[in-house]
């Protein structure tokens, strides 16, 4: 049995001028949900596309559930389940009728009524696909990557362009799927997403992993134990060069008007920040302070946001 | 593969869930991707209203529109005046009157000038001194030139002229020769054109453009089956389509079914899988409905207005002969008349099968080349 769902290496794509996948190397266990997170354009959809079967790689290897697709397509299709960004269902057709034109693809499976089940559409089943929401939709793609009881489920920015409440029901079905012990692959922009539902997390910028570990490793080597942020009144300037100086301060950066300090030791910080403003004669308008998060390991090893792209 | 599928078991003991409440035997109850495939093709026909009402409807309109227009109407009746006031004028007027094809009345100068000038009248007598007169109208047009023949003779023969040939007139309105048998089978192989380009071709290339194509590739979907589903589908409408608008003709119009109804058939099966292979390969690249749609207008333009929909094709002039006679549409259209009208069978439509079905294997090879998943 391999211990691998998916082995990855040195994996390349380029389009055109533009160097897509760079090199790009990933090993993930089976019954592991694992993360790649990275802004848009980093090479994410390219790298699990690859992995998928729908590109193919310029060079590198890539292994699924220890088979390849020159020579096992076909029971690797079997195998496998995918949801794709921007897939737009058939509009006229029911969410059963959906489902079971994907069931009836796939040898082995749940019954439709049990794959509706999973993804909590009963209600819906006989709704055309049009009437659905952006969420309910989203959750109908996770359905019909489930219909052939898939060993592993490619699942490509599915919260992107929810509203909250939906996104909290479809990591609430990642989570359920992660529970039975599916292995899953999600590629995310969103931090949170990332944290919340992800055993390990790649962090991919410009085609590469630039980061790997659980998120909570990643965010420890940040070596901050909290983020403060704070902003002046309009018209106000705080220079950066400033804070840099404080006491306790890893690293600064400016966002807008928010100026957000890594810092080692806020107790020593926040004093010497007031001391600061109150010297330049500025009024405070914010204040807070929160844990380090994915995004700060992000903006930390690429200087951008990652929703910044 | 064997070694790898163990992996379920070894997972830890995952709850009871739903998952596993799926009976082992589901693949008893093994759903057919074809069945599935072919069902979803006419569920999202049918619920589409405007599909239905370009595919059954419209011929239906087109051909009592073109009926009615071209209906055969009795001999025509020529309206002419005789200029009142004149001495013979009365005389003439009447003697005109007594021919069943003249519809005379007399007007004064103004009147007449106004009403040969409008087309009211075809013709205007005007007599002269003794045994003269004039006619005044307008040798350009056909309805003038008709009128004048006719008081000539009438206006003669009342002068006393007798016809030195005997002659004995019987009257021909055959079925299979009228404007409505001519347009009837082009209406159909235009529905079948239209059918299978527009059916094929907006369907492929909007799943295309929801990506909905490249999502089903991710899946073990056999993709020959997929277009396949299309060409089902499109067998089956046909098979309506045609009955919907071959009986309409027979039973309004009396059109003539002549030729057997087994080479009829056959026509409309092979016409209906070259067009469908046709719509095919407009869509295999398209990726948005826009270019879609210019491709098959650019397509299917010059065949309505090239292959004898309308009016006979061999109108256009024998240089472009050889190319009218190998598009597509001319061949189903000759086809289809040469069945209907003049009863021709499987051997006598052989030259218009073979072009259909070089067409046919022509654009599916070349579709299934060029095809994009993606």
């Amino acid at each position: 049995m391999p211990s691998l769902a998916l082995d990855v290496r040195a994996l390349r794509k380029r389009y055109g001028d533009v160097v897509a996948v760079d090199g790009l190397d990933l090993q993930v266990p089976a019954g592991e949900c694992f993360g790649l997170l990275g802004p848009n354009g980093a090479g994410k959809t390219t790298t699990i596309e690859i992995c998928e079967g729908l590109l193919d790689p310029d060079d590198g290897e890539v292994l699924v559930l220890g088979q390849r697709w020159r020579t096992d397509e076909a029971a690797l299709r079997q195998r496998l389940g995918v949801q794709l960004q921007e897939t737009q269902f058939a509009d006229k057709l029911t969410v059963a009728e959906t489902v079971r034109l994907f069931r009836s693809f796939y040898r082995e499976g749940p019954s439709v009524e049990t794959i509706i089940a999973r993804v909590q559409l009963e209600e819906k089943r006989n709704a055309r696909v049009n009437a659905l929401s952006g969420g309910q939709k989203q959750r109908l793609s996770v359905a019909c990557a489930l219909a052939g009881d898939p060993d592993l489920v490619f699942l490509d920015e599915p919260t992107t362009g929810l509203d909250p409440q939906s996104r909290r029901q479809l990591w609430e079905l990642v989570e359920q799927l992660r529970q039975d012990g599916t292995t899953i692959i999600l590629t995310t922009h969103y931090m949170d997403e990332a944290e919340r539902l992800c055993d390990r997390i790649a962090i991919v910028d410009r085609g590469q992993v630039i980061a790997l570990g659980t998120p909570r490793s990643l965010i420890r080597s940040l070596g901050a134990e909290q983020v403060v942020e704070c902003a002046v009144g309009e018209g106000e300037r705080l220079e950066e060069r400033d804070v840099a100086e404080l006491p306790g301060v890893l690293r600064t950066r400016v966002d807008g008007a928010l100026h957000a300090l890594q810092v080692s030791a806020s107790h020593e910080t926040i004093p010497a920040l007031l001391a600061l403003i109150a010297r330049h004669g500025l009024t405070l308008t914010e204040l807070r302070t929160h844990s380090p998060t994915l995004e700060d390991v992000f903006v930390s090893l690429t200087g951008r946001h990652l929703r910044d792209t | 593969m064997s070694t790898s599928r163990t992996s379920r078991s070894t997972r830890p003991a995952a709850p009871p869930d739903s998952r596993d409440a799926a009976p082992p035997a589901a693949a008893a109850a093994r759903l057919s991707p074809m069945l599935q495939l072919t069902l979803v093709r006419f569920r999202e026909f049918y619920r589409e209203p405007e599909a239905v009402f370009w595919t059954f409807v419209f011929p239906l309109l087109l051909a009592t529109g073109l009926g009615i227009a071209f209906r055969s109407r009795p001999a025509e009746v020529s309206h002419i005046a005789v200029l009142a006031g004149a001495p013979a004028a009365d005389s003439i007027a009447s003697a005109l009157g007594r021919d069943s094809s003249l519809a005379v009345e007399q007007l004064d100068d103004t009147a007449a000038a106004t009403a040969l000038r409008i087309g009211r009248i075809a013709l205007l007598v005007v007599p002269g001194a003794g045994a003269t007169a004039e006619y005044r109208y307008d040798a350009a047009r056909p309805e003038a030139r008709t009128a004048r023949l006719v008081v000539d003779r009438a206006l003669q023969r009342a002068a006393g002229q007798v016809d030195p040939v005997t002659v004995r007139e019987a009257l021909v309105s055959e079925r299979g020769s009228r404007y409505i048998d001519f347009v009837l089978p082009g209406l159909l192989a235009m529905n079948l054109m239209g059918g299978g380009i527009w059916g094929l071709g907006f369907g492929i290339v909007d799943a295309r453009r929801k990506k909905l194509l490249k999502r089903f590739i991710a899946t073990p979907m056999s993709r020959a089956q997929y277009l396949l589903s299309y060409l089902v589908m499109r067998l089956a409408m046909m098979v309506v389509e045609v009955l919907v608008v071959v009986a309409f003709g027979v039973l309004v119009f009396g059109v003539p079914m002549r030729g057997s109804l087994g080479a009829f058939a056959i026509v409309c099966v092979v016409g209906t899988l070259m067009f469908g292979a046709i719509g095919l390969l407009i869509a295999s690249r398209a990726r948005t409905l826009e270019g879609a749609s210019g491709l098959m207008n650019f397509v299917m333009l010059p065949m309505w207005v090239a292959s004898g929909v309308f009016f006979a094709a061999t109108n256009f002039p024998a240089a472009v002969q050889p190319v009218v006679q190998a598009l597509p549409l001319t061949a189903v259209v000759d086809a289809m008349r040469a069945s209907m009208l003049q009863g021709s069978g499987l051997a006598a439509l052989s030259g218009e099968l073979g072009i259909m079905a070089a067409w046919l294997v022509l654009s599916f090879v070349l579709a299934l080349r060029l095809f994009r998943w993606r």
